[in-house]
């Protein structure tokens, strides 16, 4: 018992002392020391500031769906061989089920839009009714918006962004010009505002779009009359699986239940494959920025490996006094720790403050993200006992009397 | 390792070859060495003799090739890298030609470190080490680094380091060969008093007046050991 416990404290105190000895070691090469510390420092900078903004934009975006996607759910219809989509009295007929706030279809053709001598096609023309304005209050800087009585008489006008203006309108008031939609003469009754942020839907969707008509209008101009694809609003999240139920049921009673009619997708499922897809980025992102780290271990292992054999003589001398293979090992396997170590803990503090600034810069929240702490400082661990490993053995493994004998 | 042996020294027929390219040359042809404890030996030779060879099968750092070698009751033939390290630690004390410090420490932290590695608590390791540092004449120099000490005071300071894991053997290589006249005779008192306080020496050295401090002398020649004769004018 007594000889354990001998041994377990002289095995405590050698440590200590090899802690030391290795702190004395790394501090007197302090050039060659700090330039090896850089490649673990840079690649641990790398993983956390690159999860930690990954991170950080993915909160944003699940915030922005919060605020703006919650209550709202798209439906797109392929319908039967009898109706294949729905009409307008459908959407009357929807808007008014229980919970449901309104609608708006999703409407959109490719367009050629001319004025005088200004010509431009492959524009594309979104299709919107009264309601969407409703939904988006902010969206007309000028001008009016649409009514019902347009859906009714598909009313030759439009909204245009302020991008259309510059081409077409330069230096012109646009309201009440008219422009040639694929060769229809079309009133311009308003301007969109610049600060109108496209709603995540319609990103989604892809339906962004700088002329904005009543969506009876684009459906005549596509020559359709049924709408394959809506928004639906709801007046409380919290009853989204109801509202669900509901539409779903006259859906089918709308396409005589059979199979595959129509898809209801509601704003939780995409922000869950969005959540994945941002996850896996992250996951990506670290992957590559791990490659840094690895190089890293080589510079840790060249640097101790030119370590050992420079100090060839001092490995001899502690032998020949009483070191055992096991001790030596031990003292190189500390320094390589230590050396990554120190890399990965200025990694971290550089990571956290790049990732700071860049969420600064990008506009999304910083969060510092505990487990990315871990995975710098865990992975550093492990790159230095890893790489540290032969060099510690080679040294370990050295005759004393070679040693010596360069005296 | 137990002392299985009741023998303090004993070499028989060692025999060290090494293979030289395509040619084997055999070093040591079958020494023979009988050592009481107390003793002190010169072990005199030329260079290309053997007698580093013979110093590193005796301080435990290499094995012969064939032959019995007991050190203080350990057969030292079988022994692997680890339980030789050990040998090394508790039984013999190493003195260098270069006194071999290692130069970021200071004088009292050379000489601690073979207690280091033998895992002896920190405060007994420092207790241990300033005494022997002040046994070897150091009292006033225990903190300098090995560049504020002249050549005679690095070498007393291996000695220390030597002696402080009070060894079975003090085992010195050209103890004096970097040293003038004068500081190497006095290292050489230095080895008398040890000697006196009881201390077993062994002494490499191609130096016949070197040699003649100590009580025994045996030539080594090529790779063969002859007793000389007593020397009694030490």
């Amino acid at each position: 018992m007594k000889r354990f416990f001998h041994k377990l404290f002289g095995g405590f105190y050698m440590f200590t002392e090899s802690v030391g000895m290795s702190i004395a070691n790394i501090t007197q090469n302090r050039l060659r020391s700090f330039l090896t510390i850089l490649g673990i420092m840079i690649g641990v900078t790398a993983v956390i500031a690159l999860i930690t903004t990954v991170s950080g934009v993915s909160t944003s975006i699940s915030d922005s769906f919060t605020s703006m996607g919650a209550g709202t759910m798209t439906v797109s219809v392929t319908g039967n061989d009898m109706q294949a989509g729905l009409t307008s009295a459908n959407l009357d007929e929807i808007a008014a089920l229980d919970h449901i706030t309104g609608v708006t279809p999703s409407v959109s053709a490719t367009v050629s839009v001319a004025r005088g001598d200004a010509y431009e096609s492959d524009i594309t023309l979104a299709g919107k009714n009264d309601y969407y304005f409703i939904t988006a209050p902010d969206a007309v800087a000028r001008g009016r918006t649409f009514n019902p009585l347009d859906m009714d008489t598909m009313a030759r006008v439009c909204l245009i962004d302020t991008d259309i203006v510059d081409e077409f309108f330069y230096g012109v008031d646009p309201v009440g010009q008219n422009l040639y939609i694929s060769n229809l003469s079309i009133t311009v009754v308003g301007v969109l505002s610049d600060t109108s942020d496209e709603s995540i839907s319609e990103m989604v969707s892809g339906s962004s779009s700088g002329i904005l008509a009543p969506y009876t209008t684009v459906l005549k101009l596509n020559n359709e009359t049924l709408v394959t694809s809506i928004t639906v609003y709801i007046d409380d999240a919290d009853a989204s699986d109801t509202v669900q139920t509901t539409l779903g049921a006259y859906l089918d009673a709308l396409f005589s239940y059979e199979d595959d009619t129509y898809e209801i997708t509601t704003m939780d499922s995409i922000q869950e494959t969005m959540d994945s897809m941002l996850s896996m980025m992250s996951a990506l992102l670290g992957g590559i920025a791990s490659i840094s780290l690895i190089v890293g271990g080589i510079g840790i292992m060249n640097m101790m490996l030119t370590s050992v054999t420079e100090r060839t003589v001092e490995i001899g001398l502690k032998k020949a006094i009483g070191a055992e293979p096991s001790q030596i090992q031990i003292q190189f396997l500390i320094e390589a720790f230590l050396l990554s170590m120190i890399g990965g803990v200025m990694g971290v503090v550089l990571g956290i403050a790049l990732s700071a600034i860049l969420c600064q810069v990008m506009g999304t929240t910083f969060t510092i993200s505990t487990s990315a702490i871990a995975l710098g400082v865990g992975f550093s661990a492990a790159v230095g006992i890893l790489f540290g490993w032969s060099p510690a053995r080679k040294a370990s493994n050295l005759s004393p009397i070679d040693a010596l004998r360069r005296m | 390792m137990s002392n299985d042996y009741e023998v303090f020294f004993r070499m028989r027929d060692i025999i060290k070859k090494y293979q030289l390219g395509e040619e084997e040359a055999t070093i040591l042809k079958g020494i023979c060495l009988d050592i009481e404890e107390g003793e002190y030996l010169s072990v005199l030779g030329p260079s290309g003799s053997g007698k580093s060879t013979l110093m590193n099968i005796i301080g435990c750092l290499d094995k012969p090739t064939s032959g019995e070698y007991i050190l203080h009751g350990s057969l030292i033939d079988d022994l692997d890298e680890k339980e030789l390290a050990q040998i090394r630690s508790r039984e013999v004390g190493f003195i260098f030609q270069n006194s071999q410090m290692l130069p970021k420490l200071d004088a009292m932290k050379n000489v601690e470190l073979p207690l280091i590695y033998a895992g002896v608590r920190p405060r007994e390791r420092a207790r241990r080490a300033e005494e022997m540092l002040v046994k070897v004449g150091l009292a006033d120099r225990i903190h300098h680094k090995p560049n504020m000490l002249s050549g005679g005071q690095q070498q007393r300071v291996a000695i220390a380091r030597a002696l402080v894991t009070r060894p079975t053997l003090l085992l010195a290589d050209e103890p004096t060969g970097a040293l003038d006249q004068h500081t190497g005779s006095q290292i050489m008192d230095l080895f008398q008093e040890l000697n006196d306080d009881g201390h077993t020496i062994i002494m490499i050295t191609h130096d016949l007046k070197v040699a003649r401090h100590a009580r025994r002398v045996v030539n080594i020649i090529d790779g063969e050991l002859t007793e000389a004769e007593e020397v009694t004018f030490a």
